[in-house]
């Protein structure tokens, strides 16, 4: 139980996806215009994280042990297909959240923050149980980023700067103080 | 019409893909943090592209529209196989350094960008010249930004010491925020060029018409 409980808190605080290990910079500097869109993307990339954990488990006890060299293909695969199904599936119960997200909703295939909480949830040797609570974590950690980074945006948008520094050089500075911010965390572990 | 060799230039300053486009950039940061590895990472990117958009080139009549996608992904995802097997095998301590992020070349935004926007589109001939300029142009952003933090954070380059014992090292730019911050600072010194840039061919325009 304890393990459970410092998986969750180290992936989504400690080891940010986005604040140490740059998972995921496409979205977060892309969507975080609007605090609303990131909101629902950080949902939608950790709904996918979640079923790709459950795939890639399955994948590493039953298949992959045959053959190693597979995975990453047989990782891409299956992100890519667990896209195409949340993307048919937001496109019928929510257009206007499908207009919101346009080309990034796809591009979640290529978000590094999904291919790599496959990766090194294979490499750490999670159970079935430590990699869902590992995407909640992680994914919960993503939406959190893409949140803060959103407010910050929004806020930013009225307030007086110079023209050079507009834009992604803003965003980019901003990141790595809430960065520095989110180093604080990693005191929660040391005692 | 363009030459074959103005799509290898324009890869590599006019159109960089990190400094100007911002793509790539989950490698781009987490890697940097020396030159070595800066250089290492750039070098498996520049194989994958090359070979991924030589393939995507050849092949662009035979893939259907509808699922070109998931064909340039499975191109891509076997090219990086072949570059992370081959690092562990030539240079095992750089494996281990760079870790997870190896595998992670597959969903690099640059190299899919590329063969969806030039490599499907043209002629082999042209796509190699295209990657290898993109490619060279994405060696040198790493390299510039890993230089930097290695030259910063830890006072050496290539692990040559360059200030002598006396040096404080500036830690934080080893770690994550460092790598976000010089960023930031080396695109604002790019907006700032081509602000000056812009101004000055206003001036002109406009001295131009008082004359005229």
């Amino acid at each position: 139980m304890d393990n459970l409980v410092w998986i969750f808190i180290s992936s989504l605080l400690v080891n940010n996806f986005v604040f140490s290990y740059f998972l995921g910079l496409c979205p977060f500097f892309g969507v975080s215009g609007r605090l609303e869109t990131a909101v629902r993307l950080g949902m939608a990339s950790t709904f996918v994280m979640l079923i790709t954990a459950i795939c890639t488990w399955f994948l590493n006890t039953y298949i992959l042990i045959y053959a190693p060299y597979l995975r990453l293909i047989s990782f891409i695969v299956v992100v890519a297909s667990t896209v195409q199904f949340v993307e048919m599936a937001i496109k019928k119960f929510s257009p206007a959240l499908f207009k919101a997200l346009g080309i990034y909703l796809p591009l979640i295939t290529t978000n590094c923050a999904i291919l790599g909480f496959a990766i090194f949830a294979t490499n750490r040797g999670y159970s079935l149980l430590e990699g869902i609570i590992f995407a909640l974590g992680a994914g919960g950690g993503f939406t959190l980023a893409l949140v803060l980074m959103a407010g910050l945006r929004e806020e930013n948008e009225l307030s007086g700067i110079p023209q050079v520094v507009r834009g992604t050089a803003m965003s980019m500075i901003i990141a790595g103080i809430l960065s520095l911010a989110f180093m604080g965390f990693s005191g929660l572990f040391s005692s | 019409m363009q030459s074959t060799s103005d799509e290898f230039l324009k890869g590599i300053w006019k159109e960089n893909p990190v400094f100007v486009h911002v793509l790539g950039l989950c490698p781009m940061l987490a890697v940097t943090n020396s030159a070595i590895n800066a250089i290492a990472m750039g070098l498996a990117t520049f194989f994958v592209l090359v070979g991924s958009s030589t393939l995507v080139s050849l092949f662009r009549n035979l893939i259907p529209r509808q699922i070109r996608i998931s064909c340039y992904i499975i191109i891509i995802a076997t090219f990086v196989t072949v570059a992370d097997y081959t690092l562990q095998a030539l240079v095992p301590i750089v494996h281990k350094e760079l870790g997870a992020f190896v595998p992670l070349i597959v969903v690099n935004c640059m190299i899919l960008g590329r063969q969806e926007a030039f490599a499907s589109k043209h002629s082999v001939g042209r796509a190699i010249a295209d990657a290898l300029g993109v490619a060279i142009g994405f060696i040198l952003a790493l390299f510039i930004l890993g230089g930097l933090r290695e030259i910063l954070g830890s006072g050496s380059l290539f692990g040559i010491s360059l200030f002598g014992p006396n040096f404080e090292p500036w830690v934080v730019m080893l770690l994550p925020p460092g790598g976000f911050i010089m960023l930031g600072l080396i695109l604002l010194f790019f907006n700032w060029v081509k602000q000056k840039k812009d101004n000055l061919v206003e001036q002109l325009a406009t001295k131009e018409l008082t004359n005229g």
